[in-house]
């Protein structure tokens, strides 16, 4: 064994983080830690890497018992994390980056010399990163190789990996798998953290499922032949990982874009002549890499920004020019990509949440006063019918899991049975449980006659929900196909801007609505 | 609630015994010196009158910053505000004569309209230009205060007396406040008092308008995601600002003052914010600090006299609260985000 972990347990005052955990890591091989949010995978890794200590429990590596008070003990040791955000100084090169933090040049920085090292170990691994490119010039993919560049520069033996491919493409995905095989071989370690199943099906020999702070079970990869199985020992109940989607006849176009442009402030074309509609019944899934401009496309939709060319045109009437309050009015609903930045306020109560779209309505309203006596009875209601786990609507919205915010969110999205709801990110950060719950919802607005715009870059999500898929790529819609003729594979490479064989953009574009 | 009650009351307990030790340090006996200054501020019939005559325009420019942090805005103004209100209603008081049923509401909507005036000048530069509040209003304090100052020593002073003081004529008396408690300066500016303090419960807490004031200023993202327009938003939360410090100005002016002097608002402005620090933005909080702080004020000089301990140290025991209250929020801000990082572990629904 290279890594023990010996009943360890982490404490956050009354919380239990980590309940005995007891870990153990076979040298050479890529070891799953999987579980829901909140499960405690992260705090245990953290403990391994020095951010966190135990409260208690034995740590040993290579059977020796360690001690790791902070990151530099963990590095010593030979571990290294490279967190699921990364810990990068975009401004700075790659090599600048690498060294950051070494005290092996004492006056003078000699980052030639660490260059010429780099390289040695980027051939070696297979991990080829130029020492002297911007960090913020690098894709996502790369600014992860220059992460785990990083740990290896400082001989990390155990690598721990924390939701890797929560930010790739299908593609970097695999160079991904590729690159921790190729590390494998070498004799290095890997710890995969995940709430994937699929990839930890792909990639890992075995597997410690995480639930509420506690081991579960750990199994060989080899032995799993039930992907359910799986998700319900992480759950800790029989979850339906299907989506139920009656077949529904799509009615009247509610959305159509016509060649809409958007040039930000700084003159960056973010979203170049795109045109698409929608219509009552339909789901159409957006996919791409973050940053390909749906967030504008969206924006440009809602009235939060105006599109620079093209008409919007909502229930038949142009609403290029309207401003975000008549477009609610329009039966707009929009559920925003960054779920504590725009669309709750975390002091407030859930019930002041729950009202922010509504907060004019008539019945709540006495004489102008609000009378918060009957829009609590109400909103207690629609908590209830939303499953949402709070003490009470008088409860702070930040008291609440992520999961429970989404849900609030989405009830007050869905309360106003939307013609067109707009859901982006759905489901990110959230975990299988409220996933498959907010997903049911959404396909549930679908057959009430809503007409429903689906951003994501999960592509399953995509492939789940939609009945017809848009790909997105630097501010263009590369093709629009019907579901049932889009594969993974198809959608990744449209995602990377590259045009699969036998598919032509204009065919594509046209031959499905 | 009560959490949001028991830091400011921790604060003032506890820069009470900071203050003590400072005491014993330099040689004089803290029980005596507060004892005395309880006396100062609530012994008497007289000092509880003087303590919420104090409090009346203390309150108001208090809820003048809490207007402004309602809506994510840090009023520094209403210092200016005041000054604005009060040249504006006193204007009224010192050149109009009217039944005293009609002067007395003239002069407050005046001075409230001018105080809101001169707020509604600070969203604009904000709205349209970009400025920071907190640089536009310290300057257009000055404004105010040199402005105050020309016309109380040019076209507005009082010419009838043979002084030469930077005074205005008085205002008629058909402009002055009653007095409620007789043998006192308590005036009826009190009731004014708590009306503009259930007028702020209730437009924040009440009604749609308060409500999407308050998501601004809390998140102005999720104003701007909800159609609320942060412009109107400011442009409604500067002019209520300004209103309530003007309203400040002339309550001075139609009870204590009775005309316009130089300088005479001194430190209320800024007093108002270290209220409504302490009283967190609350209507409860505000109503009690104010009289704390006015009961400090009060109760220094008695204790300077009786006590032999210099009145700085009331202001050195006001300073050491806020400093109290202001680490509170720091240990707020500490205490949430262990309390975030806690329930991020926890397992999701």
């Amino acid at each position: 064994m290279l890594l023990e972990m010996e009943h360890v347990t982490k404490r956050f005052g009354e919380l239990v983080a980590n309940r005995d955990v007891s870990l153990s890591v076979r040298a050479g091989e890529v070891h799953a830690l999987l579980g829901e949010n909140g499960a405690g995978k992260t705090t245990l890794m953290n403990i391994l890497s020095g951010m966190y200590a135990a409260d208690e429990g034995v740590i040993r590596l290579n059977g020796e018992k360690i001690v790791i008070n902070n990151a530099r003990d963990a590095i010593a040791k030979g571990i290294g994390m490279v967190h699921q955000h990364f810990m990068l100084v975009p401004a700075l090169t790659v090599i600048e980056n690498v060294v950051l933090g070494l005290k092996e040049n004492k006056h003078f920085l000699d980052l030639r010399g660490a260059a010429a090292r780099l390289n040695e170990l980027g051939d070696k691994f297979g991990l080829a990163v130029d020492p002297w490119a911007k960090v913020a010039d690098l894709s996502i993919g790369q600014q992860q190789r220059v992460e785990i560049l990083k740990a290896l520069y400082r001989d990390a033996q155990l690598l721990i990996l924390d939701e890797p491919t929560a930010v790739l493409t299908p593609q970097e995905v695999e160079s991904l798998f590729a690159m921790i095989r190729t590390l494998t071989q070498e004799g290095l370690t890997i710890i995969f953290i995940s709430h994937k199943l699929m990839e930890i099906l792909g990639i890992c020999d075995r597997c410690t499922v995480l639930r509420r702070g506690e081991v579960v079970q750990t199994i060989d990869v080899a032995d799993i032949t039930d992907k359910q199985h799986l998700a319900n020992m992480m759950v800790g109940r029989q979850v339906d990982l299907h989506v139920q989607k009656p077949r529904v006849t799509p009615g009247d176009e509610v959305l159509k874009l016509d060649d809409i442009c958007y040039t930000d402030k700084d003159g960056a074309r973010r979203v170049k002549n795109v045109s698409f509609a929608i219509r009552r019944g339909e789901i159409l899934g957006i996919c791409g890499i973050d940053g390909s401009g749906q967030s504008q496309l969206v924006e440009c939709i809602t009235g939060l920004a105006h599109a620079t060319q093209g008409s919007v045109t909502l229930n038949g009437k142009p609403s290029n020019q309207m401003p975000t309050r008549e477009i609610l009015r329009h039966g707009v609903s929009h559920i925003p990509e960054d779920r504590h930045r725009m669309a709750m306020v975390g002091q407030l109560s859930i019930n002041e949440n729950l009202l922010l779209m509504t907060s004019a309505r008539k019945d709540f309203l006495c004489h102008g006063l609000y009378r918060w006596k009957a829009i609590s009875t109400y909103n207690q209601k629609l908590c209830e019918d939303y499953q949402i786990k709070a003490q009470g609507v008088s409860e702070p919205m930040t008291n609440l899991s992520g999961g429970n915010q989404q849900k609030v969110i989405v009830a007050r999205e869905m309360d106003r049975h939307p013609n067109l709801l707009i859901a982006m990110h759905p489901n990110r950060g959230l975990d299988i449980g409220s996933t498959k719950y907010i997903q049911g919802k959404i396909v549930e607005a679908r057959n009430n006659g809503a007409a429903v715009l689906l951003v994501s870059g999960d592509l399953e999500e995509i492939m789940d929900l939609s009945d017809r898929i848009a790909v997105m790529y630097n501010g263009r819609i590369m093709a629009v196909m019907p579901q049932q003729s889009a594969t993974i594979d198809k959608l990744g490479l449209l995602m990377a801007g590259v045009m699969p064989e036998g598919m032509n953009e204009h065919i594509a574009t046209n031959g499905a609505s | 609630m009560t959490r949001g009650a028991i830091y400011p009351a921790i604060a003032v307990i506890a820069a009470l015994a900071v203050c003590a030790v400072i005491l014993l340090v330099m040689g004089l006996d803290p029980v005596l010196a507060y004892q005395k200054l309880f006396q100062g501020a609530f012994g008497s019939k007289n000092a509880i009158s003087e303590t919420l005559t104090h409090a009346i325009p203390l309150l108001l420019c208090a809820l003048s910053f809490a207007v402004g942090v309602q809506g994510g805005l840090i009023n520094l103004g209403a210092t200016g505000q005041l000054y604005i209100g009060a040249l504006a209603g006193g204007a009224v008081g010192i050149y109009l004569h009217l039944p005293p049923i009609l002067h007395i509401p003239l002069i407050l909507v005046v001075g409230f309209i001018a105080g809101g005036a001169y707020g509604l000048l600070i969203a604009f530069l904000k709205n349209r230009f970009g400025v920071s509040e907190l640089i536009s209003t310290i300057m257009m304090n000055y404004v105010a205060i040199y402005l105050l100052n020309y016309l109380v020593t040019g076209p507005m002073k009082d010419t009838s007396s043979a002084n030469n003081l930077p005074q205005s004529a008085l205002i008629a008396t058909t402009a002055k406040l009653s007095i409620i408690l007789p043998g006192t300066r308590l005036h009826a500016g009190l009731y004014l008092a708590i009306a503009a303090l259930l007028f702020y419960y209730l437009f924040f807490y009440k009604t749609p308008l308060g409500y999407q004031i308050r998501v601004g200023g809390l998140n102005p993202d999720a104003a701007h995601y909800a159609g609320f327009s942060i412009e109107k938003n400011n442009y409604v939360t500067m002019f209520l600002a300004g209103g309530f410090a003007g309203l400040a100005g002339c309550v001075q002016i139609m009870s204590v003052q009775s005309r316009l002097i130089h300088a005479f608002a001194k430190e209320l402005g800024f007093s108002g914010v270290a209220v409504a620090l302490l009283g967190n933005n609350t209507p409860l909080g505000i109503a009690i600090s104010s009289i704390l702080f006015a009961g400090l004020d009060g109760g220094a000089a008695k204790m300077q006299t009786l006590a032999k301990v210099p009145n700085a140290v009331v202001y050195m025991l006001q300073g050491i609260i806020l400093m109290f209250v202001v680490g509170q929020e720091m240990f707020n801000l500490f205490h949430r985000r262990q309390r975030r990082a806690g329930i991020k572990k926890e397992a999701a629904t």
